[in-house]
């Protein structure tokens, strides 16, 4: 017996031995001149590219928006438009990422735990915001809710019954509407997998044991699925702040209406040369939370990993 | 009878998962449902737990028809295939679990959780998680969840499965110690049979949603009813013309199965079979096979191919030998049942089986039984 356990322990060293030997080998492959050669090249190309593409215009947009000094800078992010425009864009972003997450908790759920017919249809669906251009997706509100829409003879027969004003189109609900859509699959997108991955064992275990739904989703579900929600959440910040197609088409009134895009966009247009630096100064707050999120994305991605 | 299966059926599809099941246990009992990969052992299990619904057929335990009882109230521990153990629980709250939920009293959890660590072996590493123990200590924690609020049932799916050959054999006694400490009954699933021989006190063998056999590990191996179970179980092969064999007629039979251990095999000169001599036939070897502790042994007799083991204290033997054969009994089957043949020339001399063991061949190791 015990000769055959030592005879186990050679062969099994043995195949280590090879192991090694061949991983070894297979860095040396990688480790030859032309191997060195690809490799710099390789990273070279992509670094270039990211820099050149990516990191100087951004950069650029930050130093341009010092030109006129501090004071300058200030000012402009100042005033009643700007104001009105963070003012807008904070409450279209908040309101779709807290829609959005619940939209894509309930979803993601439903399509994971229960099989019905379609379930393949509204995992296409979800995604159709990937897929149409966002100022499609403005226009087909406007077609929906604008003076000529089908909804709107509905939506005129509430408002006269309940004595209120609510406008769509052309107002902040539009705007709110517009964001919530291009918004709409960044949560399920990152839960639907990982609520694959982690299966349904241990949620039918606990349910076994009696617990009732919220019970599941609180202490079982939760901690496998909280940091992809919030790697989710994020992303769907992200897009919601710098929104400008599906927003552009539904929002035409500066100071009323206008997120930070358009405000940028409305003051690189209107030509001057000091509304020019204004608007790099305005663009410079949607960098910097840019960064800000891309930093919480790198940490959420690292504890999702773990 | 603790719990029973009546008539139960279940579909998935037009596939028929379990075809008219049939089951009682009694209580106190350990149950092993053994059966090969798709045979409805754990549609079983799930009907018993509630995690499934059985299309028609009746549930019952302990006297009260449970098919519309929520499976939290049917009073039964469940310990599943890969022990679904919360990975964001520690070893202690996963055990506290389903206490909690029952709303015991704190201190009377902590009181039973620490009692089913201790009976469990799992003191010290109450803070662990999951994912920082070994397959054993997991399936140690399973168990204890699952006891955790005093189930009078428990079912185990495949709890061997996860764990390395070594260990596996420890934790076998280990779990069947452990359920007749707590005096449980309990329904295991298998597809290793010398599991269920080795852990169970009564097997339920089962084939394409059906049941084919309930009975004792030796009555299973001895006396198998179908030629499924004559099959399934111990070293098997079939062979067709087993009426060219010495001491066994034609029947009404579509074959016969025959185990290495109905199969003797010796020299000419060997004094202690000369008085059976007469009544054995010539067999060529073509094949010997190192099995550990014997050797396998193929023969080639009159065509037909038969296997038996070797003792290694016996004489050396070669390809190409040529042997004298016995074969003690075979399982002749037809369609739908196994009948046991002796071979009729040993029983007119009256002689007897010389064999002092039977043994279930299994994983290339023999449990004797
Ligand atoms: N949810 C399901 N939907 C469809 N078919 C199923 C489902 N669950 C089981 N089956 C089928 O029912 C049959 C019995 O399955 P079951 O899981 O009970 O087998 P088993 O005996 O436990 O097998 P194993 O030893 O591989 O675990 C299989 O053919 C399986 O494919
Ligand atoms: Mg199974």
């Amino acid at each position: 017996m015990s000769e055959i356990i030592s005879d186990l322990n050679t062969i099994d060293k043995e195949s280590i031995r090879i192991a090694k030997k061949y991983k070894q080998k297979n860095k040396n492959a990688a480790g030859s001149k032309e191997g060195t050669f690809t490799k710099i090249a390789f990273i070279s190309i992509s670094l270039i590219f990211v820099v050149l593409m990516l990191v100087v215009p951004l950069i650029s947009v930050v130093i341009n928006s010092l030109k006129l000094g501090l004071a300058f800078y200030i000012e402009s992010i100042t005033t009643e438009y700007v104001i009105s425009a963070i003012r807008i864009t904070l409450l279209a972003t908040v309101i779709a990422v807290i829609v959005n997450t619940f939209f894509g908790i309930v979803a993601s759920w439903a399509i994971t735990r229960f099989n019905f017919k379609g379930k393949q249809i509204l995992t296409t669906l979800i995604d159709i915001p990937f897929s149409v251009s966002p100022v499609i997706a403005g226009l087909s509100y406007i077609m929906t809710f604008g003076r000529m829409g089908w909804a709107t003879p509905i939506l005129d027969t509430i408002n006269e019954a309940l004595g209120t004003d609510i406008q769509i189109a052309f107002a902040v609900p539009g705007v709110v509407l517009a964001t919530i859509f291009v918004t709409f699959p960044f949560v399920s997108r990152e839960l639907i997998p990982v609520l694959n991955a982690v299966g349904t064992d241990e949620e039918q275990a606990a349910a076994l044991m009696g617990a009732g739904g919220l019970t599941i989703f609180r202490r079982i579900t939760f901690p496998h699925i909280k940091w992809a929600l919030l790697y989710g959440i994020i992303l769907c910040t992200a897009r919601a702040l710098g929104e400008f197609g599906a927003v552009n088409a539904l929002s035409k009134t500066r100071g009323g209406t206008f997120t930070l895009p358009l405000e940028i966009d409305a003051l690189y247009l209107s030509g001057s040369a000091d509304s020019i630096t204004a608007s790099f100064a305005v663009s410079s707050i949607l960098v910097i939370i840019s960064v800000i999120v891309l930093i919480l994305r790198n940490i959420v991605e690292y504890k999702v990993k773990k | 009878m603790y719990l029973e299966l009546k008539n139960i059926n279940k579909k998935y599809g037009d596939y028929k998962a379990s075809d008219d099941v049939n089951i009682q246990i009694e209580k106190g009992s350990l149950v092993a449902l053994l059966g090969p990969s798709g045979s409805g052992k754990t549609t079983i299990l799930r009907m018993i737990a509630g995690l499934e619904t059985p299309d028609s057929g009746d549930i019952i335990i302990d006297g009260v028809r449970v098919n519309d009882i929520a499976p939290a109230e049917r009073g039964i521990g469940f310990v599943f295939q890969n022990y679904a153990l919360f990975r964001y629980m520690t070893v202690y709250d996963n055990i506290a679990f389903g206490l909690e939920l029952k709303k015991v009293k704190k201190s009377d959890i902590r009181k039973r959780v620490n009692e089913l660590i201790e009976l469990t072996g799992l003191k010290g590493l109450e803070h662990r998680y999951p994912n920082q123990l070994s397959g054993g200590q997991r399936q140690r924690v399973a168990f204890a969840r699952a006891l955790a609020p005093n189930p009078s049932l428990l079912l185990l799916d495949e709890p061997f499965a996860a764990i390395d050959a070594k260990v596996r054999k420890e934790l076998r006694s280990w779990l069947r110690e452990m359920i007749y400490k707590v005096g449980i009954t309990s329904i295991f699933v298998t597809h290793d049979q010398e599991e269920a021989v080795e852990v169970a006190d009564e097997i339920i063998v089962t084939n394409k949603g059906r049941v084919e056999q309930i009975g004792d590990p030796v009555s299973i191996y001895k006396e198998p009813e179908t030629p499924f179970v004559s099959e399934f179980i111990g070293q098997s092969t079939l062979i067709k013309n087993y009426y060219k064999l010495k001491g066994f007629e034609q029947g009404d039979y579509i074959g016969a199965i025959v185990r290495p251990e109905f199969v003797e095999a010796f020299k000419r000169d060997n004094s202690d079979f000369a008085d059976v001599i007469d009544s054995s036939e010539v067999g060529t070897v073509t094949d010997i096979l190192f099995r550990g502790n014997s050797l396998e042994v193929r023969l080639d007799v009159n065509g037909i191919e038969l296997t038996t083991h070797r003792s290694l204290e016996r004489r050396p033997i070669y390809i190409g030998e040529k042997l004298r054969v016995i074969v003690y009994r075979l399982f002749a089957v037809d369609e739908h049942r196994a009948y046991l043949l002796e071979n009729t020339e040993l029983q007119k001399k009256g002689f007897k089986d010389r064999r002092l063991d039977t043994y279930i061949y299994n994983e290339n190791k023999y449990v004797v039984i």
